[in-house]
């Protein structure tokens, strides 16, 4: 347990590293997740204990974001003035969002000539 | 017996009780979701927001004390970001057959989600911090937090941005894909995953586990995606 928090932690140092130095505009935390799936790649397998930390690091995920999300307090005036775009932009991309990765997938399954796994009542 | 004020000021001055309260109304808010019958809508985050806000707001307190407590919580985001690989590297295993359209659509919807929403931001006149906080929206909300960070933007903003996404894919993304005769769970659960990460993610599980592997790796796979395309994006345009 405590060994998978270390390389947890190393990873995403190295991450914030690796940003830091080069200038590079990727999150840190994300090079370090790219260097752990790289790591687990190398060994082949997911270790019971580094399993155990990450469900317990995952398991509550939505609550991390909260601290975070209460700052919004502070910008309510920007959401005021904004309001309108935020929503039609968030409404209207989120659902042509959907629209077009699931058109693309299943053109591109068709090309390609994969058998679908089909909804019988979607 | 003390003056309930004075209480209150030797309390907020120590990270104990902001750290407890971000907690508690975690749990409400999980309550009431479930209580619901886990309705998209009630997102336990979102209520959980809105009454910590609505707490501070009303006691007078400023944010920084309230953080000074909830940072604790907040630190951990960096660790489960790396620890998203285990997931990834798992749903990895299991999708490899159908990688090349898997990598292609995945790459058009998150471009679709990028400029879908920085367009319609900009066309109606939103701020240029507005439209850096809403430019990741349809990533994780760790990973989204520290794109707009490091774009100059509102991390706080796109947190409940991110939080809004989520529940628009998941009331309205199985309809709209069923509207479009978008039968296939694989391309169902990827649409999910991609437009609205793991809120996306936990509606594609509850119809169909295929769907939700699928969800699960679009969500890791888009937060990789937009953390290297949107930066270079945003670099171009402005």
């Amino acid at each position: 347990m405590l060994a998978s928090l270390t390389l947890i932690l190393v990873c995403q140092l190295v991450g914030e590293l690796t940003a830091g130095f080069f200038g590079l505009p990727v999150p840190g935390p994300v090079l370090g997740m790219v260097l752990l799936f790289l790591i687990l790649g190398v060994r082949g397998r997911i270790s019971e204990p580094l399993k155990a930390t990450a469900d317990g690091l995952l398991g509550h995920l939505s609550l991390l974001f909260i601290p975070a999300g209460v700052g919004v307090m502070a910008h309510l005036s920007l959401l005021e003035a904004d309001w309108l775009p935020i929503t039609v932009a968030l409404l209207v991309s989120t659902l042509l969002t959907i629209a077009v990765t699931g058109f693309v997938m299943v053109r591109l399954d068709r090309m390609t000539g994969h058998t679908s796994t089909e909804a019988d009542d979607a | 017996m003390r003056d309930l004020s004075q209480v209150w000021v030797y309390l907020s001055a120590s990270p104990l009780l902001f750290l407890t309260l971000t907690l508690v109304a975690f749990q409400f808010g999980t309550f009431v979701y479930r209580k619901s019958g886990s309705k998209p809508w009630l997102n336990p985050v979102l209520l959980a927001v809105i009454l910590l806000a609505a707490l501070l707001i009303f006691t007078g307190t400023d944010y920084q004390t309230y953080f000074e407590g909830a940072q604790f919580v907040h630190f951990l985001l960096g660790p489960a970001t790396v620890a998203l690989a285990i997931p990834l590297y798992r749903q990895f295993q299991e999708v490899r057959r159908s990688a090349l359209a898997l990598t292609v659509s995945l790459v058009c919807g998150s471009l679709t989600a990028i400029v879908s929403a920085v367009g319609i931001g900009w066309l109606l006149g939103a701020s240029k911090a507005t439209l850096v906080s809403l430019a990741p929206k349809s990533v994780t909300a760790p990973v989204a937090m520290g794109i707009t960070e490091q774009l100059g933007g509102l991390p706080s903003l796109t947190a409940v941005l991110v939080i809004l996404t989520g529940i628009t894919g998941a009331v309205f993304g199985p309809s709209l894909l069923s509207a479009l005769g978008i039968r296939d769970w694989r391309a169902r659960g990827l649409a999910m995953g991609t437009a609205s990460h793991g809120i996306g993610t936990a509606r594609a599980l509850q119809v169909n586990e295929v769907a939700g592997a699928f969800a699960g790796l679009a969500m890791g796979l888009n937060a990789l995606a937009t953390a290297v395309l949107l930066p270079v994006l945003w670099r171009l345009v402005f």
